[in-house]
């Protein structure tokens, strides 16, 4: 009983050998019934996200958000959708047409892609593949590939400039990103993810603080989300690769980054949460499902407390925080990981899990020092009195010295 | 299994009118965009094979880093966007005459083969072809040498790329 959605589809299943069909073509009518069913909900899931999105950030700036139409506002997406759907679509001349109109589908399709691997509960997953995290990795490549088809057919170059800026950092971020996502598939032995949740009788957040933050924060900054919202920066490059897109697809677009948030915050409840494990959803698959999306929404609003609490970085900082920091970190938890698994071997759980999060604080305890230090000596260059004209600097740039160099 | 060739056809036809389109479009972003199908197809192949592991590194490596970096490549390098040139240069005939031949041998090669003909045999669902390639890779007796080589290959242009990047004081 507790299982309802397995309880359609084996009532599906038997209504269409009941038609005559044969079993493999059942499975393939079942398959495509599936896919149909999760994008679906995956999409609805995302006009409601639009509402969510601007509650959260209402009550962060101390207002009250949508709350006319229907209920709390409700309906209010509803109708934000319908006012995309009946705008004027407007392709920029010298736009190169096919292009143009295959990055909007590209980049919300890409995230809908993302939810084939990610389980739901025990019974409901897309595909169990024994490469899911390379998987996540994979999609996200192909991503950053719709992000550059709109910035260069848009013909703008803001669009352009937007959409390099944008393809840079996530490349860079996705550095960090994966060697992250290796630390959890050490501790659990495996890539595909619903056998990383299952692996989880302890969650790996307290077994890998630092490879969940470091997830986190690079999650973040492959959003494009603020702090690390560059490739939009309104002051500079207008709006970014979307510039030229309006009505729908830049609906598309909009619709993608959201639910974008929202499958990061799935991927992180799935690999350091725990996913839809919790008390009774061995037995009761459909609570599996309601303890993963309190868990993806938990990280989603997460990701919106950092995003409406902090300025935007700068290009230098944003590209400094990921090179010298989260990927040096990131290598030095998974070496540390390796080793400490590898010696642990058929150690009792609690020792295990304890040397392991102990291990991971006297990282951040060291990675904290070295930052404060590092900081102190940067405030310290900043503050010593730096005259131009000393004697000194004149002769450091003088033309003989610049010729003989 | 019936399924199976028809997709197969499909994903040869899709594979090769993407390769022939790189060729022969004259926008080289385009050209760019049909390399990127073509890579997916032959990622798709890998899929056909079982071999998934094979498949997501494909479309990582190939798709993620090396089209993201010729259309990085293409579109930073001013006025060549469009060729007017001509699109072939004399040897075009020794070109040809030498794929052909290639192409032959590799046939012939394939053909020598006994498996050549033999219909993909069943995989056992309950080998993990991910744990047994990644103990293939470190295990002594398989492919140990040929890996580290490959990461110390790897590793020297790694620093090679620092070196030739380091702004000398």
């Amino acid at each position: 009983m507790g299982d309802p959605v397995i309880l359609v589809a084996k009532w599906l299943e038997q209504l269409l050998a009941g038609w005559g069909l044969s079993a493999s073509q059942v499975n393939v009518v079942m398959t495509f019934i599936g896919v149909l069913v999760l994008a679906v909900f995956v999409l609805l899931l995302d006009i409601f996200m639009v509402w969510v999105e601007r509650k959260v950030v209402a009550r962060f700036q101390d207002r009250f958000g949508p709350n006319r139409l229907g209920p709390f506002g409700l309906i209010q997406p509803i109708a934000d959708v319908i006012k995309l759907l009946i705008k004027e679509n407007i392709t920029p001349a010298g736009a190169d047409r096919v292009v143009f109109n295959l990055a909007p589908i590209m980049a919300l399709a890409t995230v809908i892609m993302l939810w084939a691997v990610i389980p739901l509960s025990p019974t409901v997953f897309g595909s169990d593949v024994n490469v899911g995290v390379l998987y996540v990795v994979a999609i996200g490549a192909i991503s950053t590939l719709g992000i550059i088809m709109a910035g260069w057919a848009s013909n703008n170059k803001y669009a352009l400039l937007g959409a390099f800026r944008a393809v840079a950092q996530v490349i860079s971020y996705e550095v960090p990103m994966v060697i992250s996502l290796m630390v959890p598939v050490i501790l659990a032995r495996t890539m595909g993810i619903n056998s990383i949740v299952q692996a989880q009788s302890v969650w790996y957040i307290v077994m890998a603080p630092i490879a969940a933050l470091i997830f986190l924060l690079s999650a973040i900054a492959e959003l494009g989300r603020a702090p690390f919202d560059l490739p939009e920066g309104e002051s500079e490059i207008v709006a970014g690769f979307h510039i030229e897109y309006t009505g729908m697809k830049f609906g598309m677009f909009y619709a993608g980054e959201l639910l974008h948030a929202l499958t990061m915050g799935g991927l992180f409840a799935s690999l350091f949460l725990g996913g839809w494990r919790g008390p009774g959803a061995e037995a009761y698959p459909i609570l599996g499902i309601i303890y993963f999306f309190i868990k993806a929404f938990f990280i989603y609003w997460v990701i919106a407390w950092v995003k409406y609490s902090l300025p935007r970085v700068r290009i230098d900082q944003m590209l400094n925080l990921n090179w010298k920091v989260l990927t040096p970190l990131a290598l030095s938890v998974l070496i540390v990981t390796a080793l400490l698994d590898k010696l642990l071997a058929g150690a009792p759980i609690v020792v295990y899990v304890l040397s392991l999060l102990a291990a991971n604080l006297a990282i951040l305890l060291t990675t904290s020092r070295l930052l404060r230090r590092y900081a102190r000596s940067g405030r310290q260059r900043v503050a010593q009195p730096a005259p131009i004209a000393t004697p000194e600097r004149a002769v450091a740039i003088s033309p003989k010295q610049n010729a003989s160099a | 299994m019936t399924a199976m060739p028809i997709l197969f056809t499909l994903v040869a036809a899709l594979t090769l009118g993407a390769a022939l389109l790189v060729v022969t479009t004259r926008n080289l972003v385009h050209a760019a965009l049909w390399l990127v199908l073509a890579l997916f197809g032959v990622a798709v192949f890998f899929v056909l094979l079982s071999a998934g592991f094979l498949a997501v590194a494909q479309v990582v490596i190939y798709i993620g880093a090396i089209a993201v970096l010729m259309i990085f490549a293409i579109m930073l390098t001013r006025r060549i966007a469009r060729d007017a040139g001509p699109q072939v240069n004399p040897n075009w005939g020794w070109a040809l005459l030498i794929t052909a031949l290639f192409f032959g041998g590799l046939v012939w090669m394939v053909f020598q083969w006994p498996g050549a003909l033999a219909t993909q045999p069943e995989l056992n669902p309950a080998l993990d072809t991910v744990q047994e390639l990644g103990k293939a890779l470190v295990s002594p007796g398989a492919y140990l040498i040929p890996f580290e080589v490959a990461s110390v290959l790897l590793l020297a242009a790694l620093i090679g790329a620092i070196m030739i990047a380091w702004e000398r004081k």
